[in-house]
């Protein structure tokens, strides 16, 4: 199967969190107690049973005084994942990478419990989390056996205004430079593709990536 | 919506106001999407900045219940700076009428207004009428009395920096606003509003949606794809039900609900029925005793005659003068005036302005049924908050019911679309589907009335087939709201036999021959199916009319008056949009708005506005209570002595209720700040159907309270700080969200702050989830509709010593 790749425009987005809850529908996750703490961005953060979260993050900006931006957060299915290359080095093929791209890790994480964190770390946006229902590591799986029964994963197929898309490595690149091209020309210049060689998740955003997530 | 949802991806520019669309309707966001990348330029003008400003181009604050101010300003604009498009508005308009000498408008008042009664006749605001007694007319717009020179005159009031010191929007912002926006009064381009409760909930609701309606008539933007006055219903089946007579004031298919004084079908008729002298005027409402006799023939079957007025007498009236809708049935249940109540698919508890009286009204009834698929805070009144239930006498009674996928039907959407669905689950067992309920219960009333009861012909002679195998129908009843033929009849040569389904409305009659429920949708269920259930997906026009997917009332037309959407000559105003167009004799695309050629046809024509008795868009409205055209006024609770307007600081006419439960107060020291309610993604109306969806609670699970930074510092309230918030009418606990997307209003010289709460919580579920926003609201609204005006009032935010357990 040839590589499979997901494209954000965040541009798009109107944080509706169809995507985090229809990841949650598909998987049958539990859930998890939140508070109202002084943001719409609940859980906090990504969690056992949070495996995609839409952040919320607003700043004062020139144009309409501010701007209220949303980032859909999952694991980015990497090229040459660095979570695996660190869990190869305890126990090899706890985390494997299916021929499309998409990046599991298996039962065997279980076995890595004193090493998560070592794990998580690798990981350069610290995506991956210790589930205790599960007892064993946690993240996005692409939705693997829906993809591999031709379906788009649960995010992909809820998202109503084309903001999270997902397809073949060629269409989904081609669909990312044209809407590259339209956020330069629609925000004076301004506009990039994170991690274009090394991800399977792009993401198009138009402002210093720090004012959309935390960045380490 | 005059348009549809698709429809607005055909749009030059799109202005959301008085909505957040992105909040509420997200997926109207895909084709606002849609119509960006094609270069579309989408403005947002709200209090707050939301998640629909954050995908605009152009955002612009106002304070709430200023948008008469804000689009007076707007009128302004385009009539002195002739952005308007003068061919569409000299024929499509009434802008060129000359109004009668008895109109005048002084210092916040419209002649005719009788102070005593707080009320207007209405006569005073009539045209001049020439001696066939057809409007008189001046196209060219000089004439003083006609409506392009009064409402000239009137909107010139409005300029930006008297609009400013209303509004708190900066001249900047607002000039940013209208030139955008009026560059859609460019013959080719078009420019649609997506307003909802934003608009709807203030004692100027309905002149909120005139005053964009007018703009739309100025610009041209009326009939046309991408363009329209666009409601974006609160509830997936709210159009459905309003067409079917969800309100007091009509019967299905906005036929007028008559009232003590018309005692028979003729009185009705004479006056109901609207008479045009006008030769080019379809007056489409001439038709309404056709309409208005297969209603009957469908509530009352083969007891229907002529002879007894079709049953005419056995239906309910209103009586004169008074009003039955949801601020006048609480207040009068306040008052004990009720013993018993249906709360069917609601929860008046959450949902209703000033909860606090609400939830004391139905502590009054003797009974109450409420009809629902989960707990809530209606169903549990008695054991809530500051309730004695050992002194509530009130019997309650608790259905529970199907959810709308759990059953077949239809629902029609805000864009008219009537879409069958089919059962996608299967209930549990235990409830029961609202049809079974109802039949069950009419099947019991019923035969009580064998054996007593007074006045029996309505309940004897109600038609009743609906049942099949002992269960409700949704086709037959469906059938019958598109209607039969009560027997054989030949109509413009062609014969149809009785029990055969009424091809459209265009066959109906008022002799007794046909039945329809709801003549709108006649054409919705035919010898050919059930047009509603279609799913084909062509798109002959390529706009996205996509005419057989489901069907959309009237006939299926898909864009209201769409024939204003060509010039005199039948030609699209826009090339490249083309929806309709007269060719070789006849209408290519969508259904027209009736057969007849273009205006450039004199003798055969019809205005396009055809349900309008003179043919064309009432940019001067004299059939509204509270005046012909609309002006500010300070809404009820407001932060203002005055209003810069006039001397009327509130809308005249407006309700105002009498209990001690009714208390406001506006530029009272104890509530100081502008407050607003709203809804989340997140949650569904009060949130019975999603407070208890864990996965969505996990996402909102507590009430909270926007406010600017800056009232955060003033009243020492910090981000995720437990707040009260209170009104003159009760409080709630809400956890602050201090946010740079409220930001203080500067109005009149001082600084105004707003605030704003969801009203999607209540106390019954979740336990730390906070109550419901509308015990903040106040009992009054809009004149003409009597919706609450629970989108702006006065209220306090203080900070509580600690957070809720």
């Amino acid at each position: 199967m040839a590589g499979k790749f997901f494209f954000i425009d965040t541009t798009r987005c109107t944080a509706c969190r169809g995507c985090q809850t229809a990841c949650k529908q598909y998987k049958k996750h539990g859930v998890t107690k939140t508070k109202q703490y002084g943001t719409y961005q609940n859980p906090p953060d990504l969690d056992g049973n949070t495996f995609r979260l839409v952040r919320f993050s607003e700043h004062p900006a020139k144009t309409n005084s501010m701007v209220w931006y949303f980032f859909t957060e999952a694991c980015r299915h990497c090229l040459k994942p660095p979570c695996k290359k660190k869990a190869d080095q305890i126990l090899k093929d706890a985390i494997i990478v299916k021929d499309y791209g998409a990046v599991l890790y298996t039962k065997k994480t279980k076995d890595l419990e004193k090493s998560f964190k070592a794990i998580k770390q690798a990981c350069p946006w610290s995506i991956p989390t210790w589930s205790k229902e599960e007892d064993q590591i946690v993240k996005c799986n692409m939705c693997y056996d829906r993809v591999e029964a031709g379906l788009l994963p649960a995010c992909a197929k809820a998202c109503p205004t084309g903001a999270l898309n997902f397809g073949e490595e060629a269409e989904i690149k081609k669909l990312a430079n044209e809407h590259l091209k339209a956020a330069k020309k629609k925000f004076g210049g301004k506009g990039e593709i994170l991690d274009l060689e090394d991800v399977r998740a792009l993401y198009l955003i138009i402002d210093e990536q720090v004012k959309y997530r935390p960045v380490a | 919506m005059t348009n549809h949802w698709i429809d607005i991806r055909n749009s030059d520019c799109i202005l959301i106001m008085g909505s957040n669309a992105a909040e509420n309707h997200p997926i109207s966001m895909k084709w606002v999407g849609k119509a960006m990348d094609k270069g579309t330029t989408l403005i947002s003008v709200d209090p707050r900045f939301t998640r629909t400003s954050s995908k605009a181009d152009i955002y612009a604050p106002l304070r709430s219940g200023t948008d008469i101010a804000f689009l007076g300003g707007m009128m302004n604009y385009i009539l002195s700076n002739d952005k308007y498009h003068k061919e569409y508005a000299a024929n499509y308009t009434n802008a060129s009428f000359i109004v009668g000498s008895k109109f005048d408008f002084k210092d916040g008042l419209f002649s005719g207004y009788d102070p005593k009664t707080k009320k207007y006749d209405k006569s005073f605001w009539a045209f001049e009428k020439d001696e066939n007694g057809v409007p008189k007319r001046d196209l060219t717009f000089k004439d003083p009395r006609c409506v392009f020179q009064l409402m000239k005159k009137h909107y010139s009031r409005y300029t930006p920096k008297t609009v400013s010191a209303i509004t708190g929007t900066s001249e900047a912002e607002l000039k940013k606003v209208y030139e955008t926006y009026a560059k859609t009064g460019a013959v080719d381009k078009t420019g649609t509003i997506m307003y909802a409760m934003g608009w709807t909930q203030h004692t100027v609701g309905v002149q909120n949606i005139r005053m964009m309606a007018m703009i739309q008539l100025m610009l041209g933007n009326m009939g046309r794809p991408g363009g329209g006055v666009n409601a974006l219903r609160g509830e997936s089946n709210v159009q459905g039900s309003t067409d079917h007579c969800l309100l007091f004031h009509i019967w299905p298919g906005y036929l007028g609900t008559p009232n003590a004084s018309l005692v028979t079908l003729a009185d009705y008729n004479a006056k109901n029925t609207p008479k045009t002298n006008d030769p080019l005027s379809a007056n489409w409402w001439q038709n309404k005793p056709k309409y208005m006799a297969s209603f009957l023939k469908a509530m009352f079957g083969e007891a229907a005659t002529k002879e007894n007025d079709f049953g005419y007498s056995w239906m309910p009236k209103v009586d004169v003068g008074t009003t039955y809708t949801w601020l006048d049935i609480f207040d009068e249940m306040y008052k004990g005036n009720f013993k018993g109540f249906f709360a069917w698919g609601q929860n008046p508890a959450c949902s209703g302005a000033n909860s606090n009286k609400t939830r004391q009204a139905l502590a009054k009834l003797d009974w109450m049924v409420n009809v629902n698929i989960f707990d809530n805070e209606t169903a549990s009144f008695w054991k809530g908050p500051g309730m004695k239930p050992g002194e509530i006498k009130t019997e309650v009674f608790f259905l529970p019911c199907y959810t709308s996928v759990e059953k077949e039907g239809s629902i029609t959407n805000s864009g008219r679309w009537m879409q069958w669905r089919y059962a996608a689950a299967k209930p549990p067992r235990g409830p029961k589907s609202d049809g079974d309920i109802m039949v069950e219960l009419f099947e019991k009333v019923r035969s009580l009335y064998e054996s007593d009861g007074k006045f029996t012909d309505p309940i004897k002679n109600l038609r009743w087939d609906y049942v099949k195998d002992g269960k409700y129908d949704p086709h037959a009843i469906a059938k019958l709201i598109n209607g039969y033929f009560e027997q054989d009849v030949t109509i413009k040569d062609k014969s149809f036999k009785k029990g055969t389904l009424v091809p459209s409305f265009a066959f109906l009659l008022d002799d007794g021959s046909t039945s329809s429920g709801n003549w709108l949708y006649c054409n919705s269920y035919t010898e050919k199916g059930n047009m509603a259930a279609r799913r084909e997906k062509k798109d002959p026009t390529g706009m996205g009319l996509y005419p057989e997917w489901s069907w959309c009332w009237p006939v299926n037309r898909r864009i209201i008056y769409n024939r204003a959407s060509v010039d005199l000559n039948g030609k699209p105003w826009s090339p490249n949009k083309n929806i309709l167009e007269y060719k070789d004799g006849k209408w290519i695309g969508d259904v027209p708005d009736g057969g007849w050629p273009p205006m450039a046809n004199k003798e055969k024509t019809k205005r396009p506005f055809i349900m309008k008795p003179d043919g064309v868009g009432s940019v001067f409205g004299p059939g509204r209570v509270d005046g012909p055209f609309p002006e500010h006024y300070e809404p009820l609770e407001c932060p203002v002595p005055k209003n810069l307007m006039s001397s009327q600081r509130i809308n005249p006419v407006a309700p105002v209720y009498g209990t001690e439960a009714d208390a406001h107060f506006s530029c009272d020291p104890r509530f100081p700040f502008v407050g607003t309610t709203y809804r989340v993604t997140e949650h569904w109306q009060t949130g019975i159907l999603t407070r208890w969806q864990p996965w969505l609670l996990e996402l909102q699970p507590q009430l909270f309270v926007e406010m600017s930074n800056e009232l955060g510092k003033l009243k020492g309230i910090n981000n995720g700080d437990m707040c009260k918030v209170s009104s003159a009418r009760g409080e709630v606990e809400a956890v602050a969200i201090v946010t740079g997307r409220f930001k203080p209003f500067k109005v009149q010289g001082t600084t105004v702050h707003q605030i704003g709460l969801p009203w999607c919580f209540g106390w019954v579920h979740p336990k730390d989830g906070g109550d419901s926003a509308n015990l903040l609201t106040p009992s009054t609204g809009d004149p003409n509709t009597r919706i609450p005006e629970t989108k702006a009032f006065m209220v306090n935010v203080d900070k509580l010593g600690k957070r809720r357990a």
